[in-house]
């Protein structure tokens, strides 16, 4: 830190925080796979019904997938460490959040967090939302975004955030 | 459901098709300078990627900001009918008079898809190639991630 401060006059690198009162946000990214099994099924729903409107993932034995997480971060990088948040700290609050509650799991009985709720990607995503947002205290949560296959996905952002688009 | 959190669902769909990126109002060199290889008259191909970014409330009753049947039927006919193993140029009447660059093409697939009944439309964006994409919000000009 001495150094640093002693150097700073001639530092070459210019640190984000000095540019005057502009921020320079960066958002982090950080991904870990998953897999855990599920199915859809709504009890206040005839067997027909939820036979229609879920189809395959009605399956009473349900199914899995692997799922893929992506968890971003916005913030400004720290001027002396130059991170936004210390990415190993980010790895052991995914791991104890999301890993140990979801991974080899069955999300229908196993979820606490989403009981009584249809364990689709759009719903479990805002459920590892919820889980991360009051974990993740270094920079702020950006965007979830989470894959239930390469060609299906949902995202969850705070509403009117930038990178969220308008109602 | 928590106002406070916005949800978007994305679904990727895949269509092949050719095209050839030339313009009458330039002339053949001009033409053959801007575009390069692409403006080869017997035109080319690609593995089109296209993916579809819809918001709403999701329904307590089904979890879902809207049912991806719905979803895949809409795509199916409005856009994956009339571009999969086409030629855009000569197939797509809305190519007649504008060049199928993937700019174009992700406006044109965003207004076949805008009238989705069952949620809004958030952006579309194309992957022309793994080392390309485009992305169109329409108006909304915060639909367009940073």
């Amino acid at each position: 830190m001495e150094e640093l401060n002693g150097k700073a006059g001639s530092t070459p690198f210019e640190l984000p925080n000095r540019r005057g009162k502009q921020t320079l946000m960066v958002l982090l990214t950080r991904k870990i796979e998953f897999a855990a099994s599920h199915l859809y099924n709504n009890p206040n729903l005839s067997a027909e019904e939820n036979r229609r409107i879920f189809g395959k993932c009605n399956n009473p034995h349900g199914h899995g997938h692997n799922y893929a997480l992506e968890v971003t971060v916005e913030g400004e990088p720290d001027p002396v460490t130059g991170m936004v948040l210390d990415l190993k700290e980010l790895k052991e609050i995914l791991e104890r959040e999301v890993m140990q509650r979801m991974d080899h799991r069955h999300l229908n009985y196993e979820v606490a967090e989403l009981a009584g709720q249809i364990p689709t990607c759009e719903n479990v995503a805002r459920v590892i939302w919820q889980l991360l947002d009051p974990k993740i205290t270094q920079g702020r949560l950006h965007r979830v975004r989470l894959y239930e296959s390469p060609d299906l996905f949902a995202d969850c952002y705070r509403n009117g955030a930038a990178g969220a688009g308008k109602s | 459901m928590n106002s406070s959190l916005k949800i978007e669902l994305g679904r990727r769909y895949r269509f092949s098709a050719s095209h050839r990126l030339h313009s009458p109002h330039l002339t053949e060199e001009e033409n053959c300078r801007i575009f390069g290889k692409c403006n080869n008259p017997y035109g080319h191909g690609h593995n089109y990627v296209v993916e579809v970014s819809l918001s709403g409330d999701i329904d307590p009753a089904t979890g879902m900001i809207a049912n991806l049947a719905d979803l895949d039927a809409f795509v199916e006919r409005q856009v994956l009918e009339e571009f999969d193993h086409k030629s855009l140029n000569e197939d797509v009447p809305a190519f007649r008079d504008k060049v199928p660059t993937t700019e174009n093409l992700c406006i044109e697939i965003y207004q076949r898809l805008k009238s989705f009944p069952k949620a809004n439309l958030e952006r579309i964006r194309v992957q022309e190639t793994g080392n390309n994409s485009f992305e169109f919000a329409g108006d909304n000009l915060e639909g367009n991630r940073p």
